[in-house]
């Protein structure tokens, strides 16, 4: 079977600092995979150079064998390729069931200027998106408004009702209780499932690490360091050392800011 | 559904005062205009975005109509109306393509810059445009009607409220709207726009283009009442005068830009006879404190009061 | 097109460059420590060449010499750099948390203000006095007589002015400690960096900037109502085209927005008003952020 992402000497470096370093890397339909990876490692920066926001220095990626290093995040969202942020991106001044809607509307292409929001989607689909989150309660609220746990959520369902192929997660069980990440993983799990989706996910957690990824990557200063399956990579020495040692599980300060369209700043 | 009724009110009332004070007749009109004109700027603004350069549309459409009076002698008022609108609509259209892509500040100024060209070009070409002096419309037929001065402006105030009755419905349906959410989105997360697949630049084109013909619309209108366009219409000030009515009506409904645009029209009226010498200066202050003291402006207070 | 025309042309713009470039430079200043874009600065302008003339002509009474003139432009522009600069700052300290666009309303509001205030002190009739420009005398250049004020100040000015700056940012304490919060003011401030004694200093400096770059037009331009609003737009476009926040940008920006204006104002005197635009639109179609900005890495 054909590889579903795959990336040829990704190279991408900051000044002085190497971010990408020659990242050869694929990513077969049905997988699973965990990056691991200590802070500044590259994980972020290797996510967003696969979605499009930022352009890597050299080399090539490729997504269900089309060449989609040019192509913009739209084209890539289009494509079937989906993310979702370490920092929630939510539209802070629409309530958690426009943000919902907008999606699904983003997703059927409706862009009415007239018929209301409510009335172009299936309200059916709506409903179950915002039982499966545990949002339905607050529907009404302001996504603005919300607990960071909760904004999560509602980042990662606005991802997934656009029925990706493939779905990034950027930390999806940062800011969340302990007692939550084991509830949060099976919900999403079970969705990703039903709806058949390859995901990728960044995880600083090793229990949620080994419990369901089918496959984990270790990141280094910007390179692929171990890659393969959980027990493997777990249990390198190397990556046990340098990614696991004792800052692993502790949560990412983050001063990670969103700007993607420039000529603002 | 209360913001349409507080629009209804507000234009009977308009009406009525035309028809039992005669002399505000066309003040009324002209606030109403200029309503529809700030209505325009809100689109925007919804989006988090501000134009310094929008009366370049206002001007656009007051001058197409001037033209195509002058060489079609005899064509009918509603005509021209319909005609401005388009001519403006288009333009935004095609500056929409350009300026669509910048925000915030960029966005502001270039607007500011592409209308400062436009005043400037018809200063310039002084015998074609009459310079500073600008061009006389004379009184046409509207809808038909030969009419008198009186019953001109009567038929005028009738359409004008019409079309803000029309434009309200509309607006607030495209604020309840995919595309007009998506708008609203520009404002707090345009990257995650982008990731769920939309192009921020195109919904953002659409919203630059209804707010370019909304401008239009108050062109045409304005050039038919006055019966005169002058350069003045497209400078940088107007542009500052119609984001002044929009802060001051707030976004939160269009109600709020023609009340807006009343309570300045008349502000400016009362202004201008006590102190014509401290117009922009009482302008720029009371700029200053509904920044500070309501940023909601009038709609955002009976918003949160539950009135509307 | 004769060689005498293109030379004058030439040298007309090298020498509005040098105005233009000290005014953007202030606007440009003033954005890249507080990230708020001051429309007000074309008051700045406006009111520098108005309190220049003043003075001249209040001192003319007396004697006309170049030291009343010079003076009068150092008097000028102190007065009025320093004083609206504050006032600015002042105002502006209300509607910190506010989003920049609404900041940049609050600098409209704010310029709206002095255009009466200008109405006011200087009427509205042209100011203009050019003592200075007949007392430097005149030069020939490649066959054309020029005003030494014009081939040897303005863009003498300018360009001590750029080496200055450069310098001041570089090497001085204060320029460091400003660099410092136009980086990151959290980390500046975390280091002991008053914030803001620098957003107030960087408001004087902005101030002054614009103040003498009308300042030194005064002798050569007649200040008439309306004028800030040209020199915003204008210098908005230098600015735009350089990448905002980009001093040495502005420099070139300027000499290419001054050179082609002056030519297209012997050659095309229409295109006069269109030609800054025209630059600055070509440019941001292509360049999005501006000719020299280096564009940052951002991530999410």
């Amino acid at each position: 079977m054909s590889d579903l992402l795959k990336t040829t000497n990704l190279n991408l470096s900051f000044g002085s600092i190497v971010v990408a370093d020659n990242i050869d890397f694929s990513l077969k339909e049905g997988e699973r995979l965990a990056v691991i990876g200590q802070n500044g490692a590259g994980k972020t920066t290797f996510i967003n150079i696969c979605t499009g926001l930022i352009r890597p220095d050299s080399g090539n990626i490729y997504f269900a064998d089309e060449d989609i290093t040019k192509k913009s995040a739209r084209a890539i969202v289009k494509m079937g390729m989906v993310r979702s942020f370490q920092l929630p991106q939510v539209y802070s001044e629409h309530t958690v069931r426009e943000c919902i809607e907008l999606s699904l509307a983003a997703r059927d292409n409706k862009t009415s200027l007239f018929k209301s929001l409510s009335s172009c989607v299936d309200q059916k689909e709506v409903y179950e998106v915002l039982t499966s989150i545990q949002l339905l309660d607050r529907s009404d609220v302001l996504a603005g408004s919300l607990p960071e746990g909760h904004k999560k959520l509602l980042d990662i369902a606005m991802a997934l009702v656009l029925r990706p192929r493939l779905l990034i997660m950027d930390e999806p069980t940062s800011g969340v209780s302990s007692q939550e990440k084991h509830e949060i993983m099976r919900i999403l799990m079970g969705v990703l499932d039903k709806y058949k989706v390859t995901s990728i996910f960044v995880e600083h957690d090793i229990d949620i690490v080994s419990q369901y990824a089918t496959r984990v990557a270790a990141w280094i200063s910007g390179a692929i360091a171990a890659d393969g399956a959980p027990d493997m990579v777990l249990n390198d020495p190397v990556i046990q050392e340098q990614v696991l040692g004792q800052s692993f599980s502790r949560t990412e300060p983050n001063m990670n800011t969103v700007k993607l369209v420039k000529g603002v700043s | 559904m209360k913001g349409i009724i507080a629009t209804i009110i507000l234009l009977t009332g308009s009406v009525v005062t035309a028809f039992l004070l005669p002399h505000l007749k066309t003040p009324i009109i002209l606030a109403l205009s200029y309503g529809l004109a700030a209505l325009g700027i809100s689109v925007l603004m919804r989006a988090g975005q501000v134009s310094f350069g929008h009366a370049m549309y206002v001007c656009l459409a007051a001058y197409s109509v001037a033209f195509i009076a002058k060489a079609y002698p005899g064509i009918d008022g509603l005509v021209l109306i319909v005609c401005g609108v388009a001519i403006s609509t288009i333009a935004g259209a095609i500056i929409g393509i350009f300026v669509s892509k910048y925000r915030e500040i960029f966005f502001g100024m270039l607007n500011l810059a592409i209308s400062m060209v436009l005043f400037a070009v018809i200063g310039k070409y002084y015998n074609i445009t009459g310079g500073s002096d600008g061009m006389m419309i004379s009184r046409p037929s509207f809808i038909g009607f030969e009419l008198e001065r009186d019953g001109f402006e009567t038929l005028l105030l009738i359409t004008t409220t019409v079309s803000i009755l029309l434009v309200t419905y509309f607006i607030e349906r495209f604020f309840n709207s995919p595309a007009g959410k998506f708008l609203c989105a520009i404002k707090t997360n345009e990257t995650r726009l982008e990731y769920i697949g939309v192009s921020a630049r195109f919904v953002f084109w659409k919203g630059y283009v209804i707010s370019s013909s909304l401008c239009g619309l108050a062109g045409a209108i304005f050039a038919l009442v006055q019966g005169l366009v002058t350069p003045e219409m497209g400078y940088w000030l107007k542009s500052g005068e119609l984001v002044f009515i929009s802060l001051l009506g707030g976004v939160a409904h269009s109600f709020g830009a023609i009340i807006g645009a009343m309570a300045f029209e008349f502000l400016k009226m009362y202004a201008a006879i006590l102190m014509t010498d401290y117009w922009h200066m009482i302008l720029g202050s009371t700029l200053i404190l509904i920044i500070y003291f309501a940023p909601g402006g009038i709609s955002g207070w009976l918003k949160n009061k539950k009135y509307i | 097109m004769n060689s005498g025309i293109l030379t004058l042309a030439l040298l007309d713009g090298v020498s509005y460059a040098g105005m233009l470039f000290i005014v953007s430079l202030g606007l440009t200043f003033i954005f890249g420590v507080t990230n708020i874009l001051n429309v007000a600065h074309g008051s700045l302008y406006a009111c520098g060449g108005y309190a220049t003339a003043s003075i001249g002509l209040w001192l003319m009474g007396n004697d006309g010499g170049i030291i009343n003139s010079i003076f009068s432009i150092i008097a000028g522009t102190l007065l009025v750099g320093v004083i609206v600069g504050l006032i600015l700052e002042y105002l502006l300290r209300f509607f910190e948390k506010k989003p920049p666009i609404l900041q940049l309303i609050i600098t409209f509001a704010f310029f709206m203000i002095l255009e009466d205030v200008q109405r006011l002190i200087w009427g509205t009739s042209p100011y203009f006095v050019s003592t200075i420009v007949g007392e430097m005398g005149n030069v020939e250049v490649l066959g054309v007589f020029y005003t030494n004020y014009q081939l040897i100040v303005l863009p003498g000015a300018a360009v001590i002015i750029y080496f200055i700056l450069n310098w001041f940012l570089k090497h001085s304490l204060l320029g460091k400690k400003i660099v410092a919060v136009t980086h990151n003011k959290e980390v500046a401030v975390g280091m002991g960096v008053d914030a803001k004694k620098i957003k107030k200093i960087t408001f004087i400096i902005g101030g002054l900037l614009g103040a003498f770059g009308g300042a030194l037009a005064s002798p050569t331009t007649s200040m008439v109502p309306g004028i800030s609003a040209d020199i915003i737009v204008l210098s908005f476009a230098v600015v735009a085209t350089a990448g905002l926040g980009q001093v040495t940008g502005a420099l070139i920006a300027a000499l290419i927005i001054g050179i082609f204006r002056s030519l297209s104002i012997y050659l095309y005197p229409e295109l006069e008003v269109v030609i800054p635009y025209v630059i600055m639109g070509t440019v941001l179609l292509f360049k999005p952020q501006g000719l020299f900005t280096v564009e940052k890495a951002r991530r999410i």
